[in-house]
């Protein structure tokens, strides 16, 4: 452990494993296309991204906030339709395509959540829970209407922007600001308001103004998720954004740990690679058993749940991702 | 941290190591094992594996004069569509499947074809009626009719057959099969010179439809078209008749399921629908495959088991056609299969993913589905 602390000063540090994890990412992407790497590991890798970037910004209103919000795979569904939109209709070189669709969705899902902030932080718990599940229905309910969308058919052959040093850029990129965001006085100001929102009101602070901000920037980043997400899989169908989609991610979120941004990185990779493990290794061992696959997974988060409440990583981090100041000061590892 | 970092660098090795390897031909299948239409993932297996037990039984599939013994790789997809894209790439890139039957839903098979498209690995879906689905692919077919051919023959039978002036529809917006049939059901009744009197919609999971059935029994029409699925119509129907409504019901493929009899009764009576097949039609392959299907599991034969079981044997009969185990040969076989005899009728590919294929109508008659007449 000495050695480790001994690097955590020098090498591991928040930048240097940014620039890693991307060069890491275009390497296998690169042996994946040339057929070296197993095509199957390369797609959980990319999912694995797209699903860090969807609960690391779902961790900002669950987990800093401590809202119980249930609408996410709604602002993810308004994303991915913007920037599905912008690269089926509008003829731009593909290196352009990719960041103005993403940029396009991030936007979109931006101002969406701005405006259902407005309206649902006029409640709190299990109102704004309620709230925000009506509105991720409404989402996926006017797609289905929308024939221009395709309705509830979807739209098909988007042209495919994402791979995974796409995916490993975003999310970096994703974690970074949020890791700083959470550092910043915002970030206190989220904390003050989940132990104590009059206390918060007491010493200045603007509650609704801020959470909706927490809000936004949470939506914003299941846009980008949403477009990344559109432009991998080629096809997105309204119902693939419905309240099912949001457990999912909320099963990951609370796997990984509340208020957790390390804890939102293991949770998801923890979740997506047990259930891929269940499929393989019951597959092997035991292929009558394979259908408890879906029985057998939730027994597991149970149990992970019962003897860790807070999840794996609750309100602790991996100190190497820490801002480099706090990572000085030897923050709670 | 430290315990943490433990486990999740213990997954990762654990994960690199799986991966299993089988002698003979690998198949794979994607089905809805779990999620909202696990019934269906069950038919969907027990007709693979009613096959793989038929093909074994018989030494395996002859490849260029050599017998192979098959085994089918079963996945479930959950109904979702990454589940389903995650289970294409597994199949294609760990297990090495010569080709791909599924998947079921339409949302799942769309998220699979691009991936097998790319990877050049053929993909039968049995049940995926969405036209979507085989657009623009090469490897991507289907063993199923597609919604504009359903729809198009449930109008010429209700202007044809039962001679009907007016019509109207009630179908889910919500969904993508009912809505699509509605659609070509439309355009091509008023086409044969009929007139749509009404054109209403509801959404997955209602209920109560009394507000549209009122305003349909405003306007009379001689039938009432209904493409939605088995669940809801009963309710449809039963909820009609208490209104006061004498018309005539017809549906599609979505109503093939005893529990639209149990729960209907004498309501559903006399009302007709148009199905993939129908056990009562004197075809040696369907009457064979029916009594070994209930044989074995001791249910009741589904459309999908039937389209699953044709899809296994249109790929089987390919692959020994091509007398090799090259994807692409296998994909040149499927597209020139000429009048396979199936379970589902007699299925020829034009070299498009799409099949020729044949519809029957089915009328309810004393609480049982009973032949009416074929339509192509």
């Amino acid at each position: 452990m000495n050695m480790a602390d001994q690097q955590g000063k020098t090498l591991v540090r928040f930048r240097n494993i940014a620039i890693a994890t991307i060069l890491v990412a275009t390497l296998v992407q690169f042996l994946g296309n040339v057929g070296l790497f197993n095509n199957y590991y390369l797609h959980i890798l990319t999912v694995i991204g797209i699903n860090i970037i969807l609960v690391a910004s779902l961790n900002l209103v669950n987990g800093y906030l401590g809202e119980f919000a249930l609408g996410h795979a709604g602002f993810m569904a308004v994303g991915a339709y913007v920037a599905a939109l912008i690269a089926l209709k509008i003829p731009l070189p593909a290196l352009v395509r990719l960041p103005l669709s993403l940029l396009g969705g991030v936007v979109a899902a931006g101002v969406i959540g701005y405006l259902v902030g407005r309206v649902t932080f006029k409640t709190v718990g299990d109102y704004l829970a309620i709230i925000t599940l009506g509105f991720n229905m409404i989402i996926v309910n006017a797609i289905q209407n929308i024939d221009y969308l395709g309705g509830p058919r979807g739209l098909t052959a988007i042209p495919k922007g994402t791979n995974l040093v796409t995916v490993a850029v975003c999310t970096v990129i994703t974690y970074w600001i949020l890791r700083n965001l959470v550092d910043s006085v915002y970030g206190r100001m989220w904390l003050c308001i989940r132990e104590n929102a009059i206390a918060g009101e007491l010493i200045g602070i603007d509650v609704n103004k801020v959470k909706n901000l927490a809000f936004t920037i949470a939506a914003a980043f299941a846009g980008l998720a949403g477009g990344l997400y559109a432009q991998y899989q080629q096809f997105i169908t309204p119902k693939s954004f419905d309240y099912l989609k949001t457990t999912d991610i909320l099963v990951m979120l609370y796997l990984g740990g509340m208020g957790s941004l390390s804890g939102s990185i293991l949770g998801v990779v923890a979740y997506t690679v047990l259930m891929e493990l269940l499929r393989n290794v019951l597959g092997m061992v035991a292929p009558q058993l394979a259908d408890l696959r879906m029985l057998i997974s939730p027994l597991i988060l149970v149990l992970i749940m019962l003897t860790r409440q807070y999840g794996l990583m609750g309100n602790r981090e991996w100190r190497w991702l820490l801002p480099d100041r706090k990572q000085a000061e030897g923050g709670d590892a | 941290m430290k315990k943490s970092a433990w486990l999740l660098s213990g997954l990762l090795v654990l994960a690199s190591l799986t991966g299993c390897q089988q002698n003979g031909v690998k198949i794979g299948v994607s089905a809805p094992i779990s999620g909202d239409i696990a019934a269906l993932g069950q038919s969907t297996k027990n007709a693979v594996l009613l096959a793989q037990e038929e093909i074994n039984a018989k030494g395996g599939i002859d490849i260029g004069g050599k017998k192979q013994k098959v085994t089918f790789i079963i996945e479930d997809d959950e109904n979702k569509p990454e589940s389903a894209a995650t289970v294409f790439q597994k199949m294609i890139n760990q297990d090495k499947v010569v080709a791909i039957i599924g998947s079921q839903s339409s949302k799942c098979s769309n998220a699979g074809a691009p991936i097998a498209e790319a990877a050049g690995v053929p993909q039968i879906s049995p049940w995926s009626t969405n036209p979507n689905v085989t657009k623009d692919k090469k490897f991507v077919f289907r063993a199923c009719f597609i919604d504009p051919f359903q729809g198009k023959a449930v109008a010429g039978f209700a202007r044809g057959k039962m001679k009907a002036q007016t019509a109207a529809v009630l179908y889910d917006v919500a969904s993508d099969y009912n809505k699509g049939i509605a659609e070509v059901f439309r355009d091509e009744f008023t086409k044969a010179g009929g007139k749509i009197v009404g054109f209403e919609t509801y959404n997955t999971n209602d209920k109560d439809f009394s507000a549209q059935l009122s305003k349909i029994k405003g306007a009379s029409p001689d039938v009432l078209f209904l493409p939605n699925y088995f669940n809801d119509v009963p309710l449809q129907v039963q909820q009609a008749r208490k209104l006061g409504m004498t018309c005539k019901f017809i549906g599609s493929d979505g109503w093939d399921n005893q529990e639209l009899i149990k729960m209907g009764g004498k309501d559903m009576e006399g009302s007709f629908f148009s199905n993939h097949y129908s056990p009562d039609v004197d075809r040696p392959a369907s009457k064979t495959f029916i009594a070994n299907y209930t044989k074995k599991f001791n249910t009741q034969v589904d459309a999908a088991a039937a389209l699953t079981y044709d899809s296994v044997y249109i790929l089987v009969k390919a692959i020994e056609k091509a007398g090799k185990l090259d994807p692409k040969a296998i994909r040149d076989a499927i597209a020139n299969t000429k009048d396979f005899d199936g379970a589902t009728g007699a299925i020829t590919f034009n070299g498009s993913g799409d099949p020729v294929k044949g519809a029957v109508m089915i009328r309810i008659d004393n609480g049982k589905f009973v032949f009416d007449s074929a339509v192509n």
